[in-house]
């Protein structure tokens, strides 16, 4: 099993004490990570069937809706690849996301923004990338909202997304931008991360060849998980 | 110039605080889309190996328990094997491995109801028995991992590649959990004299 990952850039993401973000000043560790190469540990991790994923798990708009009725909001399809960073599909791997309704307003009990709860829109979905590491879901553009941070902080309209990958050290929650967004330059969630290409990566493009005439336009957004480093058996005349 | 991969790794976000909607939606009113939260069930028959449960808190740097927090483990099962087809090897068919549970909205108390890990024997090395611990939450940035290992596996600790290697002997207590009849008990504190060693996955 010795193979393991190539070390995580740190600086492209963000670091934990981010002031602009009050709420990290508290939940930042202030001591050094300890950095180690890894185990079978993290070398290994879930890995989920297909069989898990329903019917309209990938269909935010229709899966909380009461029958005949749909969410309400700009109709968008969000696809692309989870891939590694040698450009590698990652296989059948778990992306979930979630979001607030087209009025910035989450399904949760912790959100108490005035804009109203969508009856027909839950906020959450699921799928599995296919042998090319492709995904896709339907949803609603979600709205932007206001937080308390600063006295007048708005979130950008993003979707959060979670992927597991083939193993642990892949594992990564992140969030999705809409290309064209003002509050993305404003956000201090989004200024956490300090390097700007980094934060372009995840904005995702408008994509008018993927849309469905009178139905849905498209959002192209790839995911990119660490690269897994060669497999060398020391003592066997096998290639990678 | 180095070699540089083809592409970089895509940027870490907080999970922020509606994460329980993404991952945990039954535990927060959304009941009709999937049947079961992802990892609410670690033990899914007839498992080898002792049932124990592992509870925690976790602290921020006033000494509040988070409360908002996603919590996944990871862990070998009863013999040293991770069920995973990266380990190689065939694992307990009734365990899988990962849980995930969110903290109390009250305390801040998460519990995982799991198998002892066996062992993890593997290249030459033998690594005590211990669990991934991940922690997503609102102000993280990038999903804490650490470890937990067990109090009453003295002499593994004391062998365990890991462990040994870390050179502020004084901190390792940060990730022993211990045991209080067939419950480990365990606190995460992010910050202060007592913060918990995270890592480099």
């Amino acid at each position: 099993m010795k193979s393991g990952y190539y070390p995580r850039d740190l600086n492209m993401h963000p670091p934990a004490y981010t002031p602009g973000y009050r709420t990290s000043v508290l939940r930042s560790p202030q001591k050094a990570p300890i950095g180690f190469d890894g185990s079978p540990t993290e070398f290994t991790g879930p890995t989920f069937g297909h069989s898990l994923i329903g019917e309209l798990d990938n269909n935010l708009i229709l899966n909380f809706a009461q029958a005949g009725e749909s969410a309400i909001g700009e109709r968008i399809m969000v696809h692309g690849y989870v891939l590694d960073e040698e450009a590698r599909p990652v296989r059948n791997t778990l992306v979930e996301f979630w979001q607030a309704n087209a009025g910035g307003r989450y399904r949760h009990k912790k959100d108490t923004y005035l804009a109203p709860l969508d009856p027909n829109f839950g906020g959450c979905g699921r799928t599995m990338t296919d042998e090319n590491g492709y995904f896709h879901f339907f949803t609603i553009r979600p709205g932007a909202y206001p937080w308390p941070n600063g006295k007048n902080d708005w979130r950008p309209a993003h979707i959060h997304f979670s992927v597991f990958g083939a193993a642990f050290a892949q594992r990564l929650i992140t969030q999705m931008y809409f290309e064209g967004d003002p509050n993305i330059a404003l956000c201090p969630i989004v200024k956490t991360i300090p390097d700007e290409d980094a934060i372009d990566r995840l904005i995702a493009r408008l994509d008018m060849h993927n849309s469905r005439p009178h139905d849905m336009r498209a959002y192209r957004f790839d995911i990119v998980l660490r690269g897994k480093r060669s497999t060398v058996f020391e003592n066997r005349k096998e290639g990678n | 110039m180095p070699y540089a991969p083809k592409l970089k790794e895509s940027a870490s976000q907080t999970a922020g605080p509606y994460v329980h909607i993404g991952c945990m939606p039954n535990t927060t009113g959304i009941h009709t889309i999937f049947d079961t939260d992802l990892g609410s069930t670690m033990i899914t028959g007839d498992a080898k190996g002792e049932r124990v449960n592992i509870e925690a808190v976790i602290f921020d740097g006033s000494g509040t328990p988070v409360k908002d927090a996603m919590v996944e483990i990871w862990q070998a099962d009863a013999n040293g094997v991770f069920p995973s087809p990266e380990d190689g090897r065939e694992a307990d068919p009734h365990f899988t491995g990962f849980g995930r549970q969110h903290a109390d909205h009250d305390t801040g108390v998460f519990k995982f109801e799991t198998i002892k890990p066996g062992a993890v024997s593997v290249d030459g090395k033998t690594y005590a028995p211990h669990v991934l611990m991940w922690i997503a939450a609102r102000g993280i940035n990038l999903a804490l991992a650490t470890r937990v290992y067990f109090d009453d596996e003295t002499d593994a600790n004391e062998a365990d590649p890991f462990l040994s290697r870390i050179e502020l002997k004084s901190r390792v207590p940060t990730l022993i959990a211990k045991r209080d009849g067939n419950t480990y008990r365990h606190e995460i504190h992010l910050q202060g004299p007592d913060e918990t060693i995270f890592f480099d996955l």
